[in-house]
């Protein structure tokens, strides 16, 4: 993130807005830009799978998502922890935005999964280990953005979204293990496994057009989370130097 | 932290709960009306159900643990609720007692509260949907209390942090449900195979994620409640 072009100056509160720096940059063009080539690369120079048929090209969707709202949300409990040991604003922010934006590809997961799942498992929705873990991690950071939208006093509202996020993370290994014991049906991981990256494979689990289409998913939703997540915390930034400067 | 002359951590934490018990005693308008929530509760699922299509005894598992979080949130709702007025809480914070000691004590007396609704809970449903009396109930009161445990760890945490926002009788749900999942998926199931007079094997997996969830959650939540007061 420190990559990022910041060649705009630092934000001056006591300047009229249309002058401030604008939070969205030349990170966020290029995460577009990778999203809008994954989108024409799936859809038209990528074969389509023989047993699922045109729906299993949510997958370089949906797996990019999921990844993306793991890695924003781990952003969250870094950010809280940092913040309840340092006491520092600016873990915070960081936690503070990349909740949003987890928030926001938690909810692509939610809606791509049940369009792949209705032609293939014949049903939206079912109460799978994978699915409701998704779903009430989704439920979690959605409180976690009322309650600070509930707390007017700042340190305290840090305070309060630290300690939820923390306990949020303790708490999706119980859903999954409680969901797990009592049954799963979500395809187990096809990238995520050691025969995946063998070079000479015979079997690979993907074929080589579909493993690329899907590492151009993976890189272009990163991207896009990391350039929102920024986007976000420099808005973050903007507002809470104004605050001060109103203070 | 605190001088010589002040409890130590188990007998502050007690002090604190035998005031919040007393205060309870004395009134009493918590525990009766979260007592005829309860049964009412009980009472109202039973016509929500077909009774040609599902058997009651399979029924009321779920009924039970799901009324059983509704009152215990009612009960937890209370805990800080009560410490608002002429602003008690800020005298307990000035006392010589450390921070943990304060959840502890709050989390002893909600357990006692929410064990006492339990003590009526479980027999209601017991009489309602007809089940078998004896042994299983008395493990059934014991997977109640594990569950109580998880439930009041999670919930004294939030209430303190709810009762400082804008929105507090809204959000002490919102926060707390997501994390009651566990407990009343693992309860429900272990209770569902124990009725059904299952052995053990099946239903024990179910207690050790509520054993494990108990452990996680108060050592957690006892660390996290120093965050939530005011500095």
């Amino acid at each position: 993130m420190t990559s990022v072009p910041t060649s705009a100056a630092a934000p001056r509160a006591d300047l009229p807005p249309a002058t401030l720096p604008r939070p969205f940059g030349a990170l966020f063009l290029l995460a577009v830009l990778a999203v809008i080539g994954l989108y024409i690369r799936s859809i038209y120079f990528t074969p389509i799978e023989a047993v699922q048929g045109a729906a299993q090209k949510i997958y370089y969707i949906h797996v990019p998502a999921a990844i993306s709202a793991y890695l924003a949300y781990s952003l969250v409990a870094l950010g809280s922890v940092m913040h309840l040991w340092l006491h520092d604003a600016r873990a915070d922010r960081l936690a503070e935005s990349a909740a949003e934006v987890g928030l926001v590809f938690n909810t692509v997961v939610l809606t791509s999964g049940p369009l792949w799942a209705k032609p293939i498992w014949n049903t939206w929705w079912t109460w799978d280990a994978r699915l409701t873990s998704t779903l009430f991690l989704w439920f979690i950071f959605a409180a976690y953005l009322v309650l600070r939208g509930a707390i007017d006093e700042p340190a305290m509202r840090a305070r309060f979204a630290a300690v939820l996020a923390i306990l949020g993370v303790l708490l999706i290994p119980f859903i999954h293990m409680s969901v797990y014991l009592f049954r799963t049906l979500h395809p187990m991981p096809i990238m995520l496994q050691p025969s995946a990256f063998q070079p000479n494979n015979p079997a690979p689990p993907l074929p080589p057009v579909m493993r690329t289409t899907f590492f151009l998913g993976m890189g272009a939703f990163m991207l896009l989370c990391v350039a929102l997540v920024v986007a976000r915390y420099r808005y973050a930034a903007l507002r809470d130097a104004a605050a001060e400067a109103n203070s | 932290m605190a001088d010589e002359t002040a409890p130590g951590f188990g007998a502050s934490a007690w002090l604190i709960a035998r005031k919040d018990l007393t205060v309870e005693f004395r009134t009493k308008t918590a525990f009766f009306s979260a007592m005829v929530f309860t049964v009412l509760g009980i009472a109202i699922f039973f016509f929500a159900w077909d009774s040609t299509a599902v058997a009651s005894i399979d029924l009321a598992p779920g009924v039970l643990w799901v009324v059983f979080v509704f009152s215990g949130l009612l009960a937890l709702q209370r805990s800080f609720s009560v410490e608002q007025s002429d602003r008690a809480m800020d005298a307990l914070l000035v006392s010589p007692v450390i921070r943990e000691a304060i959840y502890a004590g709050k989390a002893i007396a909600n357990l006692l509260f929410i064990c006492a609704i339990q003590l009526i809970a479980v027999p209601a449903v017991a009489l309602f949907y007809n089940l078998p009396l004896g042994r299983p109930l008395l493990v059934l009161l014991g997977m109640a209390w594990l569950t109580a445990v998880g439930l009041v760890a999670i919930g004294t945490l939030f209430a303190s942090m709810a009762v400082n926002t804008r929105l507090a009788e809204l959000l002490l749900p919102m926060l707390s449900l997501p994390f009651f999942v566990p407990l009343v998926m693992s309860a429900s199931y272990a209770s569902t195979k124990l009725l059904a007079g299952r052995p053990a094997a099946e239903w024990w997996p179910w207690l050790r994620i509520l054993i494990g969830f108990d452990i996680v959650f108060l050592v957690a939540c006892t660390l996290a409640f120093p965050f939530t007061l005011e500095e």
